[in-house]
């Protein structure tokens, strides 16, 4: 399948037209979606009319911007405008947005075709998308296992050629982890580099939205549409965003990696090691110095945000309540009962796990041992970082201890939280995390790389990123889907 | 740190979830498995460390005080469950 950026040159020379591409994919979508099912609606018609607005464009001689008539996948947690936004929950089952979220404001303008809305775990609690409502989605190198989570739906399609691009969002993991179980691009922007306006809002202070690409490039120039200053977001960050396709040739001569020494953990699968570590070589022999670092409190990050998290979802989904909008149960007779009730039928398990834990941390007498506590903890998680960052540009690691999973392997929630070891501190310190494919396990499951940057410094990640893939073949690899 | 057996009971109350008997059950030993994981944060000392809520420190984000337009209330309402005429409608609050 071409890249964001050979589809825009395929447009201006005039080998192929947006509409051609975007009925291609859409042909693609009805073949191969019945077995990956990575696609919650389709927006057939829009999509469309959208390439042929592009298709008008290009035949009055306007300039194309690199994302007009490119065929987007959107995770079901984003607004759109007029197009059911469920978080694959029952209880939002019939949301119809009567607005667009900024990053969709800005993909229209930008020329982006909406090909539909991806499937997740339900209101993005979950690392393998089988806590959807609906159905879950596979792994598209794999159908027998899972694509990762939460973002699983858009992962998969931009794996199966099922989208050049697509949104996810990142709140402990949920773009990294599924890109590297499905071998795709995935980036965790700074906290506050995209705005979270129209993002169906999970944890506050760690949820971020971010792209999913085949390559690099696709990624950057995804970013680039999407980030910057919105004033309808207060914790969007008021500071220039960088040129990010320029930044990718600059090269990573001299480039400080730091390896984290507390990222290799009992029960990590070997072959994943033995990847990162290859691929560490490989940043060297690009140019790159290399150095141990220590990250102390690894250790009790993922503690401390699964209350964190759970806190700020309880206080979030607070909002579910039957009255404005949603699932409202039959029968309450009166209104304390059908809150109760409709929260009761419209959640699924995980998130009502999650909403009695953040509940439970942070109500009366448990408040500062527990939430208390895991604020001081993420303090120091940060501060970890702060210091590393003294003597390294990036820091390189497993994006998961292991690589996709079969459907239905992990039935213990606990099991399943400790999918993103690797990631979750990334999202308490707010900073800038990508992944990339690594490499393949003998079986032919991807391995993913990830990087972590200094705050608002997007462009190191991709440039560096960028280097590995440009002297690596594990990106011109794709699934053979029958 | 606190004892982690959950009162499961209050703590579904405080969050509206009307579970069933089996779900509590269910909930009960889940929790209690997550909250012994979790007690672990006792072992690290955290004297005298400031409290952090977010990674990217900001303080009061002002903006002008003008009148924008909002979206108009049919639009607003319409994902509503039930409403009658410009109103939300909800069952009974107050007994007669």
């Amino acid at each position: 399948m071409p890249t964001i950026a050979e589809l825009g040159a395929r447009y201006r020379s005039g080998e192929t037209t947006p509409t051609q591409v975007v009925e291609s994919y859409l042909q693609r979508i009805e073949t191969l979606d019945p077995q990956v099912r990575a696609y919650l609606t389709l927006t057939r018609e829009s999509a469309l009319a959208r390439a042929e607005a592009t298709e008008k464009r290009l035949k009055a001689g306007k300039p194309l911007g690199p994302l007009d008539g490119v065929p987007l996948a959107i995770k079901d947690v984003i607004c759109t405008k007029g197009v059911r936004t469920t978080c694959s929950s029952k209880i939002l089952e019939n949301f119809v947005p009567p607005y667009d979220a900024t990053v969709m404001v800005r993909l229209n303008a930008a020329g982006a075709v909406m090909l539909g809305k991806t499937n997740m775990d339900e209101f993005a609690m979950g690392s393998s998308t089988e806590n959807s409502a609906f159905f879950p989605t596979r792994n598209p190198w794999d159908l027998a296992r899972v694509p990762g989570g939460s973002s699983g739906g858009s992962a998969a399609a931009v794996a199966a050629g099922l989208a050049a691009g697509a949104l996810g969002s990142d709140t402990g993991g949920s773009i990294r982890q599924p890109a590297a179980f499905c071998g795709t691009v995935g980036v965790k922007p700074t906290y506050g580099r995209v705005s979270r306006y129209g993002l169906v809002a999970f944890a506050s202070s760690l949820d971020q939205i971010g792209p999913f690409a085949a390559d690099v490039r696709g990624a950057a120039l995804l970013l680039q549409a999407i980030a910057g200053h919105d004033p309808l977001d207060s914790t969007s960050t008021d500071i220039p965003v960088p040129d990010y396709p320029a930044a990718l040739g600059q090269g990573i001569q001299g480039l400080r990696v730091g390896i984290p020494s507390e990222y290799v953990i009992e029960g990590m699968d070997p072959e994943v090691g033995k990847a990162v570590s290859a691929a560490i070589e490989a940043l060297k022999g690009l140019g790159a110095k290399t150095e141990k670092v220590s990250l102390p409190t690894t250790n009790y990050a993922l503690a401390a945000y699964y209350l964190i998290a759970p806190a700020e979802a309880s206080s979030n989904l607070a909002r579910y309540d039957g009255v404005k909008y949603g699932y409202r149960a039959a029968g309450g007779k009166d209104l304390i009962q059908m809150y109760g009730r409709t929260r009761a039928e419209g959640f699924g398990p995980e998130v009502k796990r999650r909403i009695m834990l953040g509940t439970y941390a942070l109500s009366a007498g448990y408040y500062e041992a527990y939430y208390g506590k895991a604020q001081r903890v993420r303090t120091l998680v940060r501060r970890d970082f702060q210091q590393a960052f003294e003597r390294v540009d990036v820091l390189a690691c497993p994006t998961a201890p292991n690589v996709a999973f079969k459907l239905g392997e992990k039935e213990d929630p606990l099991q399943m939280y400790l999918c993103d070891v690797f990631t979750i501190p990334v999202n308490l310190a707010g900073l800038p995390g990508l992944s990339l494919p690594c490499g393949f396990t003998q079986s032919g499951l991807p391995i993913g790389l990830q990087l972590i940057g200094k705050p608002f410094d997007e462009s190191t990640l991709l440039s560096a990123a960028y280097a590995y893939e440009q002297a690596t073949p594990w990106h011109a690899r794709a699934p053979a889907l029958p | 740190m606190p004892d982690p057996k959950i009162d499961i009971e209050h703590v579904a109350r405080l969050a509206r979830l009307d579970l069933s008997e089996p779900e509590k059950e269910r909930m009960r030993s889940q929790l209690d498995a997550i909250l012994t994981y979790i007690d672990k944060l006792r072992q690290l000392n955290t004297e005298g460390v400031e409290p952090t809520s977010h990674a990217i420190p900001m303080v009061n984000v002002m903006r002008e005080d003008e009148v924008r337009p909002c979206l108009p209330a049919g639009e607003m309402l319409a994902n509503a469950p039930e409403r009658e005429r410009e109103f939300f409608r909800v069952p009974k609050i107050i007994e007669e």
